[in-house]
């Protein structure tokens, strides 16, 4: 093979990912005939432009950015929650064997449980407010974050310990300097899941309870009957979540070591 | 030596007691104390009651029969199209670079955002539920049985090849049984999601359903039944997870 063949991009790479685009995009433009040749209802699917046409009505006069910035303030709220509970609740229960033992698949069953089903009791306990939202979108996302942190721990390869245990470090030392970063990116796998958990959460209980950011504006839209402008925002809402999941697989590749 | 049938008492079993316990103690202090809005935290008793009054009602199985016949029919069409689409996308390394990055990312977006478009396809009945549940079910069964396909020891696809198998007989000889643990992982996923979604829809807009009961009892501040009713719900969600876990033989799979 030549050095140029080797630096340059395999375009064969390209072409089925180009053909999963055109295939999108021939879909909507199919979706888009239906329905000005009035085979598909135009009251029940709004036609493919008339969406893309909305989007702009529905960024300027429905304040995307500001509900999306709000949105983006109560994930990140739920963020820090998560990173300082869960970590910490995990970094407590690989301390103290005893309590893993005891908890680890109660903590489990509780990732395989409807949590989100418990709105209606936060919002008695929390009004209908952003902490409702936020408080919801923690405890969703805490059991991979608790899981996750143990994993990460528990797996630390044995001859880093005895390195640490060689140098006569304290508990304390040995924490921060062997077991944490050993398992800071298995931690992060488990932030990057809690987050699209919380995310998941956040925008749900927002359409739910009709209070908030992203999540409302659907709801706001579709009480309307604006059906181009509800789509258009399920639109921006499944782009905003591309894009987070995005960066946060970015950030979790850059933390990754190499082997 | 222990006689049978009595559980020997650990440490851990201990802490859990000592745990629960506490739990329910500082509950039912809570309660009695006054600090908190009155019913916000209802007795534990008053818990009790509303759940045998519940369970006891045959109104209850009613309304579970709607919300398990709606979970199940999300199931059968979400699942089953995520079982072929999976196929589909594990089989063919070109389907799945074309199409399988879409999966995955429309895959963790909050689908109950799609329940105004359910109601307008579907209209307002159990069959938007069902949509929506279908549509939560459908991305992680798709996907985990794309990546059990590609996990397939090649030795056996060989040797279903070599017996000159047809198409169907390679899918029900070779290819399912060989994915019996993603397509496991993936239902059981599926289930969860499914019954999320469907509840979360019966939430917003039903008059039938466990979803219902749930915010029925929250507008009519009856917080002991709202209580009864999530912890109801929430042994029958743990305990169908871990029924499909075990009728699935996740158990029992042995890894060479």
């Amino acid at each position: 093979m030549s050095a140029r063949g080797a630096i340059a991009p395999n375009f064969g790479d390209y072409v089925p990912v180009a053909i999963g685009v055109v295939a999108v995009v021939m879909f909507f433009l199919a979706v888009e005939a239906l329905v000005q040749t009035g085979v598909v209802n135009r009251f029940i699917v709004p036609p493919p432009s008339e969406v893309l046409g909305s989007f702009p009505r529905v960024i300027e006069e429905e304040d995307v950015i500001g509900r999306f910035l709000l949105t983006a303030s109560e994930c990140l709220t739920a963020g820090v929650m998560l990173t300082v509970f869960g970590v910490a609740g995990g970094v407590l229960m690989h301390r103290y064997k005893l309590l893993q033992d005891a908890i680890e698949t109660w903590v489990a069953a509780l990732a395989s449980a409807p949590v989100v089903l418990m709105y209606p009791l936060f919002l008695v306990i929390f009004g209908r407010s952003a902490w409702t939202i936020i408080m919801m979108g923690f405890i969703a996302a805490l059991p991979p974050v608790i899981l996750k942190t143990i994993e990460g721990l528990a797996g630390t390869r044995k001859v880093l310990v005895n390195v640490g245990r060689s140098f006569n470090l304290t508990g304390s030392q040995q924490f921060w300097m062997i077991l944490f970063p050993a398992a800071l990116p298995t931690i992060f796998v488990g932030l990057r899941l809690g987050l699209i958990f919380a995310l998941i959460n956040i925008v749900g209980v927002e359409f739910l309870i009709n209070f908030g950011g992203l999540g409302q504006l659907i709801n706001e839209l579709a009480e309307r009957y604006d059906l181009a402008g509800t789509y258009a925002a399920i639109c921006f809402v499944i782009l905003v979540s591309i894009v987070f999941f995005m960066a946060l697989e970015k950030i979790e590749r850059w933390l990754r070591p190499v082997h | 030596m222990q006689s049978r049938g009595v559980v020997p008492v650990t440490p851990v079993l201990t802490l859990r007691i000592a745990i629960v316990v506490a739990l329910l103690a500082l509950w039912e202090f809570l309660a009695r104390s006054g600090w908190l809005y009155r019913d916000v935290v209802p007795s534990l008793l008053n818990i009790g009651h509303a759940l045998i009054d519940l369970l006891g009602g045959s109104n209850y199985y009613l309304h579970l029969s709607v919300t398990v016949g709606e979970i199940l029919g999300a199931l059968s069409v979400g699942g089953g199209a995520g079982l072929l689409v999976g196929i589909i996308l594990g089989a063919n390394p070109f389907m799945a670079k074309a199409f399988e990055s879409f999966l995955y990312y429309l895959g963790p977006t909050p689908k109950i955002i799609f329940f105004p478009i359910m109601i307008m396809w579907f209209g307002v009945g159990p069959q938007s539920k069902i949509a929506l549940g279908t549509l939560s079910c459908f991305f992680p069964v798709a996907l985990s049985v794309a990546a059990g396909m590609r996990g397939i020891d090649r030795t056996l696809i060989r040797v279903g090849k070599s017996f000159r198998a047809n198409s169907w007989q390679m899918v029900s000889k070779i290819y399912v049984p060989a994915m019996r643990h993603p397509i496991i992982n993936g239902v059981r996923l599926g289930l969860g999601v499914a019954l999320i979604g469907t509840l979360l829809a019966e939430t917003k807009l039903s008059n039938k359903g466990i979803g219902f009961l749930i915010i029925n009892a929250y507008s009519t501040f009856d917080m002991p039944r709202m209580y009864a009713n999530l912890i109801v719900l929430f042994v029958l969600a743990i305990g169908a997870n871990a029924l499909v876990g075990r009728l699935g033989g996740l158990n029992t799979i042995k890894r060479l």
